[in-house]
């Protein structure tokens, strides 16, 4: 039998991502890709894979997951409140996020909601044995492409998993929660920032924008002031001549109200883009929550540049900060409960030689 | 603009405005009108860069996306910056770019007869003051150019169309039109890759799929391509559509190197 994750109950919006589809935007295909890259990089770097393996996007809820495979290692990583695991034959077990655990045939991981943010993400040792479609495994359900048949995960789904078990090795947690910063969101003028009025700019750095119900995947619309275009609406002021979408491109169509633009937008678009998110702060947007607000903050291209060069490096510290996820002197009280139940005693060494 | 070797154009005297898209992206924008002039500079840069990165040049650029009047370039802020590029890009439109470059042409099939895949064609040729047949031949005969793709994967904004067909959107989009629609609307015609909502006139319908994941290259139409539509009968588009959707069809019998 061949190893794999069955879901057993579906979260409301879980799909497969890794870092997108890239290279295809000239043929109107959205790179799609992880909302939080960050979360995702993590998830994968607990598990010893490559930094872009594609991984579970959990959004708001997760699954439950039964285990059908002699073992796997996954991490969970993101603010779950917490996830638990289930034995047929043991009390329900809670599980810490932002670390790895080690999970056995016939158990099953309930991933549960997220608290404060949208986001999490799970990824499993070794990846999932899924083909790519033009050189990714991201989920574009709006095509119905990539991750697991083209579409967020149902019922009864069973996710192939490349490793038959799980390779030995300690558990590893993060040494600290990695910091996505708090202040405001930073951005760098333009494509169009010259069709809004002073007024209009002023506004859109000066106000406070709520995160309104419409958002997934492909954007958020913000509710708050509306922004002034230059030239009025009913002049064309709203219209462009459609050119290319980047990643947390800001656009504001007539209505006044802006819209930023993530992992799965359409590649060109005809309305003004104000200002841009400057990619350091796109994996705080890929996390955002209906109803949580945000302020925007102007920066220099060379700025995000540095900014992002800046995370990067935290990124890597915290990735060279891992640390065994036991507690000192060595037991590892989860494997201990986990294992040792009919002998109720556990010895360093058999530890040591795992 | 100078003359290049075997008579081509050059485009070196091109003056652009750099966009910024953030700090992963920027938009080299060619002029702010629609023309073939103007989209075929955006062509011409897509393919230079395209040439650069494929020889191992510009590192860091990921991709591009070229519209009617401007071409984003994507780049990793990690691997390389704007600062650098720019000058880059600067220096390859200063060395000339190739006008036009190779493209291809693209033969679509279209079944114009059946009033299921036409329902608009009746309206259009009243509007137009013409018969439903020369709104055909109309068609048939406009000398289409895929300018941009996009909207949804493979839906090509495909401009050209005989001024004398020239229509808005309709005032109420559809909620719903079959996939492979063949539909106009002001000078352009498109074929809908998905069953989707849509504003334009629907006057034929091609048994081909403009996006099957399928295929290798999942997408049939590119920007630059040229191409014409070749009217077919009900049964011929019965037979393509099963050839189509069996997997069988030979897409490169549709194909001509220009």
């Amino acid at each position: 039998m061949s190893a794999a994750l069955k879901v057993t109950r579906p979260g409301l919006f879980d799909t497969l991502q890794d870092f997108g589809r890239i290279g295809f935007m000239a043929l109107g295909m959205p790179t799609a890709g992880a909302m939080d890259r960050v979360g995702l990089r993590l998830a994968n770097a607990l598990c010893g894979n490559p930094a872009g393996m594609a991984g579970l996007e959990i959004g708001v809820m997760g699954p439950d997951l039964l285990v059908e495979a002699d073992s796997v290692r996954i991490a969970l990583v993101g603010p779950l409140s917490p996830a638990l695991l289930e034995a047929p034959d043991a009390p329900p077990k809670p599980l810490e996020a932002d670390r790895t655990h080690l999970l056995k045939r016939g158990q099953v991981l309930k991933v549960g909601m997220i608290e404060g943010a949208s986001t999490a993400y799970l990824a499993v040792a070794g990846g999932f044995a899924l083909p790519a479609f033009m050189g990714s495994l991201s989920t574009y359900a709006r095509a119905g492409v990539g991750g697991f048949q083209g579409r967020k995960l149902a019922q009864g789904d069973c996710l192939p998993l490349a490793r038959e078990q799980a390779l030995p090795g300690d558990e590893r947690k993060l040494g600290q929660p990695f910091d996505y910063g708090s202040g405001p969101i930073r951005i760098v003028w333009g494509p169009q920032d010259d069709h809004f009025s002073v007024r209009g700019r002023r506004t859109f750095t000066e106000a406070e924008y709520r995160v309104s119900k419409e958002a997934d995947r492909m954007g958020i619309r913000f509710e708050g002031p509306t922004i002034e275009h230059a030239v009025s609406v009913d002049k064309g002021g709203a219209d462009i001549i459609s050119d290319g979408i980047g990643p947390g491109a800001i656009q504001v169509p007539g209505a006044g109200l802006p819209i930023v633009l993530l992992a799965d937008r359409q590649t060109v678009g005809g309305y003004p883009k104000i200002a841009t998110v400057a990619s350091v702060d796109l994996p705080r947007l890929g996390r955002l929550l209906p109803g949580q607000t945000v302020r925007f903050a102007p920066v220099t291209v060379e700025e995000a540049e540095r900014l992002r060069r800046d995370q990067e490096a935290r990124i890597e510290r915290t990735v060279a900060g891992f640390v065994a996820a036991r507690p000192p002197g060595g037991i590892d009280l989860v494997r201990l409960y986990e294992e040792n139940l009919i002998d109720g005693i556990v010895y360093e060494r058999d530890h040591a030689s795992r | 603009m100078l003359a290049g070797p075997r008579g081509q154009a050059i485009l070196a005297d091109v003056s652009v405005r750099y966009l910024s898209c953030g700090d992963t992206a920027f938009t080299v924008e060619f002029g702010n009108e629609i023309s073939p002039e103007i989209n075929g500079r955006v062509m011409a840069l897509h393919a230079a860069i395209g040439r650069a990165t494929g020889a191992g040049g510009l590192p860091g650029v990921v991709e591009t996306v070229p519209t009617m009047r401007s071409l984003m370039v994507s780049y990793d802020p990690l691997a390389t910056s704007r600062a650098r590029l720019e000058p880059e890009i600067d220096a390859l439109i200063a060395r000339g770019l190739p006008a036009g470059g190779a493209s291809r042409h693209v033969s679509i099939p279209c079944c114009y007869d059946d009033p299921e895949f036409a329902p608009d064609l009746a309206e259009v040729a009243k509007r137009t003051k013409k018969t439903t047949e020369q709104v055909i031949a109309a068609h048939l005969a406009s000398p289409f150019k895929v300018y941009v793709l996009g909207f949804m994967p493979g839906l090509a904004y495909v401009a050209g169309l005989d001024q004398a067909l020239y229509l808005p959107r309709r005032s109420q989009p559809r909620v719903r039109l079959p996939r492979s629609s063949v539909a106009i609307a002001m000078d352009m015609t498109t074929i809908y890759p998905f069953e989707s909502p849509g504003g334009w006139h629907l006057i034929g319908r091609t048994p081909l799929w403009m996006f099957d994941q399928r295929r290798e290259q999942p997408v049939f139409l590119a920007p630059g391509d040229w191409l014409s539509f070749q009217r077919i009968d009900r049964k011929n588009f019965d037979r393509i559509a099963r050839a189509v959707e069996a997997g069988t069809f030979d897409w490169a019998t549709l194909v001509q190197d220009a």
